[in-house]
């Protein structure tokens, strides 16, 4: 199996706290892996690092996506390059409108990888067929991006953006925190519908709800900035039963 | 991601900053009657004219200037300043304009000539104290409109001027009007016949272009019966390290069922980093809505001139009648500004409606600063006010001072203000998404100011953002 993305012995602190401390992790072409562990374990502060959020300093060890290391690379850089992240807060940024946010971001993509940008018409067209399959309000089209949106209706928007842009690789973080079943339901069958075989996911949670829905193929357990147990499917339940605690540290 | 890369991204550059190499006529710095006695025998005008302008000055000499406004700059000394500097040759044709005035204007995006002849604008081209061009006369001439220097309009159309000249601002309105009126060089005069629709945008360019010259343009607008026309002023400045002075005073008149549309984009030197040169720009602009169902729009695009002081205003006197103003003030630099406006409702069902977007970063300090009168007969007056801040990094500031006067308890007043700050969080999530740090400052900006930029006519809209986009140069370090 071929590694998309590959941690290696990461250590990044936010401020003055040391956060992960030597973590190791690989993702698979076309797997979903899950990353589960206690609050304040380090599952945020992974997903922003591999996206380079202005709060974590990597201060050791390297990510390796594409067969280069990123760690230097400017967040949008990364992003045209195929990582995307499905926000837990998504901020709301108001007077941008949410369709033209889109096709920017979209077009900057399609231009990166060398594809004919995408006029008002086209993206449209796909954008609309995109938010009813989501079960989304069609003025969240023309609302400013995320703002006034209800927590449902924000991660729906951040998986209508995820369809729309095809990233390669998708980090999803606490996508079901704040979902009904209804939402949760329009959410994942979204993304069930991106895996394609080549599409890697990561999908960081801190309850196992979400994982009946989107089948994963590994499951890590994190635990201090550190993964401390890689697992198949099965280990969701032995996780449900016994806790963390079961899983000691490296 | 570092502030400074963001502040550098808001000052961007000034690309106007250069100053024409053209002869001229200046007179020696200093105020007294035999300069404006001078001033007036260079525009050839009569007596009477003279005469009011000494009027206003033996008035402005008894007045003070106003300290009410928040801004902060040292004693301007009138005594330094030049107050007449013209192009030595006057221009009698389009052949004869200097082709280094002619070079500017293209070096300024306004070609006099083709581009904006092709979308059908006429200009009129301000450059220090004289007129240097204004197109399309004779065109506009055929349906009755009057266009022209305010100095023609004095010796041309004595009666329009003695009529609506300082009816509306009076010669001893405040300090600035009272000198301006005392010493006023150029600017534009329009008038538009009963039920003519202009066909075309009228606009003024104006340019500072000598040194320690103050700027003092006149411009009067009189929109007849049914008619409507659709103005536009732009305006620069070169770098300079004094400050300079730009002291303007416009009077709309709206007559019955007419509207006047008057769009500014407003780019004069902003002086430096430390608050080093720059315009002064203390202009007193005000409409009248004179008749039933008229109506003045203002809309204003403020990036530039180190102080700006300011305050488009409508008075609704006929039922019905509509005032609008909406406003983009840019603050960067150490560049302050205390702008707004004011709607004094004086007749019946008078509607007024105020956006207004102060936009504040590195040093900037942007006021607004907005007066609604309901008049004792302004039964059915409504107002909507608006009053948004932007702020970019933490050493800006953002002010609003609304003033509402109401001797009317029908009159419905409804105002709206917020203050945001682009965050950090904001700028992460589109760079996640593939849109690079200046495309997104620049997004969150547009947004911010698109109920304004809407309002003005295509061709400057796309001028506005253009303006935007060059302040925003420059962005990732």
């Amino acid at each position: 199996m071929s590694k998309v993305l590959e941690i290696k012995e990461l250590k990044a602190k936010i401020g003055d706290k040391n956060i992960l401390k030597g973590l190791n992790l690989a993702l698979e072409e076309g797997k979903v892996h899950a990353i589960m562990g206690p609050n304040g374990a380090g599952k945020s502060t992974l997903s922003k690092a591999i996206v380079g959020h202005y709060n974590v300093e990597v201060t050791d060890g390297e990510i390796i996506y594409n067969g280069k290391n990123i760690v230097e690379e400017e967040p949008e850089e990364r992003a045209l390059d195929g990582i995307f992240l499905s926000f837990q807060n998504p901020v709301e940024v108001p007077g941008v409108n949410n369709a033209y946010f889109l096709r920017t971001a979209v077009n900057a993509r399609r231009k990166h990888l060398g594809l004919p940008e995408l006029n008002a018409a086209e993206f449209l067209r796909e954008m609309k067929a995109l938010v009813s399959e989501l079960g989304m309000k069609p003025e969240l089209i023309n609302r400013s991006l995320n703002e006034g949106f209800s927590g449902g209706e924000k991660k729906r928007n951040e998986i209508l953006q995820m369809m729309m842009l095809e990233p390669n690789v998708v980090i999803l973080d606490e996508i079901d925190s704040g979902l009904d079943i209804d939402a949760l339901r329009a959410v994942s069958e979204g993304i069930n519908k991106m895996k394609d075989g080549k599409r890697s996911f990561l999908v960081i949670t801190h309850y196992s709800r979400i994982l009946d829905y989107i089948k994963p193929d590994y499951i890590h357990v994190l635990k201090d900035g550190q993964i401390v147990h890689t697992g198949g499917p099965e280990l969701v339940e032995q996780l449900e039963e016994e806790g963390y605690s079961s899983f000691e540290e490296k | 991601m570092a502030q400074e890369e963001v502040n550098k991204a808001i000052a961007g550059e000034y690309n106007l900053g250069f100053e024409i190499d053209i002869e001229q006529d200046t007179v020696p710095p200093g105020l007294n009657e035999d300069v404006i006695k001078f001033i007036s025998a260079k525009k050839d005008e009569p007596e009477w004219m003279l005469e009011l302008r000494l009027k206003a000055y033996h008035k402005w000499l008894e007045m003070e200037e106003p300290t009410w406004g928040k801004v902060e700059y040292e004693p301007i000394d009138y005594q330094s300043i030049s107050y007449f500097s013209a192009p030595k040759k006057a221009p009698e044709s389009l052949d004869e304009v200097d082709p280094k005035i002619l070079e500017a204007y293209e070096k300024l995006g306004i070609p006099l000539e083709e581009q904006k002849q092709l979308q059908g604008i006429a200009v009129d081209a301000v450059v220090d104290s004289v007129s240097v061009k204004t197109t399309y006369t004779e065109e506009l001439k055929k349906h009755g409109i009057i266009f022209c220097s305010i100095s023609e309009a004095i010796r041309d159309y004595p009666e329009l001027i003695k009529k609506y000249m300082y009816s509306v601002v009076p010669m001893t309105d405040n300090f600035f009007a009272a000198l301006n009126s005392a010493v006023f060089t150029d600017g534009t005069f329009v008038y538009i016949p009963k039920g003519v629709r202009c066909p075309m945008e009228l606009s003024t360019y104006f340019r500072i272009n000598a040194m320690n010259t103050g700027q003092f343009e006149r411009t009067l607008i009189v929109a007849d019966e049914g008619s409507y026309v659709s103005y536009n002023e732009g305006c620069s400045a070169p770098m300079r390290d004094d400050n300079q002075l730009h002291a303007a005073v416009v009077e709309l008149i709206a007559m019955k069922d007419a509207e006047i549309k008057y769009s500014t984009i407003q780019n004069w030197y902003p002086g430096d980093e430390e608050g080093k040169g720059g315009i002064y720009n203390f202009v007193t602009k005000r409409g009248i809505c004179e008749g039933e169902n008229s109506k003045i729009s203002w809309t204003q695009v403020e990036t530039g001139s180190s102080i700006t002081w300011k305050y488009p205003s409508c008075i609704l006197k006929g039922d019905n009648s509509v005032g609008e103003f909406y406003s983009v003030a840019v603050t960067t630099l150490a560049q302050q500004a205390d702008t707004g406006t004011k709607m004094i409702h004086l007749g019946k069902n008078t509607s007024s409606t105020i956006i207004s977007k102060g936009i504040s970063a590195m040093k900037g300090q942007n006021t607004y600063r907005g007066l609604v009168k309901i008049g004792a007969n302004a039964d059915g007056a409504r107002n909507y006010s608006e009053c948004d801040s932007l702020l970019i990094g933490s050493e800006c500031g953002a002010h609003t001072f609304p003033y509402l006067e109401s001797k009317d308890n029908i009159g419905q007043v409804e105002h709206e203000a917020t203050t945001t700050k682009i965050s950090d969080e904001q700028l992460f999530y589109l760079r996640q998404r593939g849109i690079n740090e200046e495309d997104a400052v620049s997004m969150i900006v547009h947004g911010f100011c698109k109920e304004v930029f809407s309002q003005l006519p295509m061709e400057y809209a796309v001028e506005a953002r253009a303006l935007l986009e060059l302040t925003l140069e420059g962005s990732v370090g």
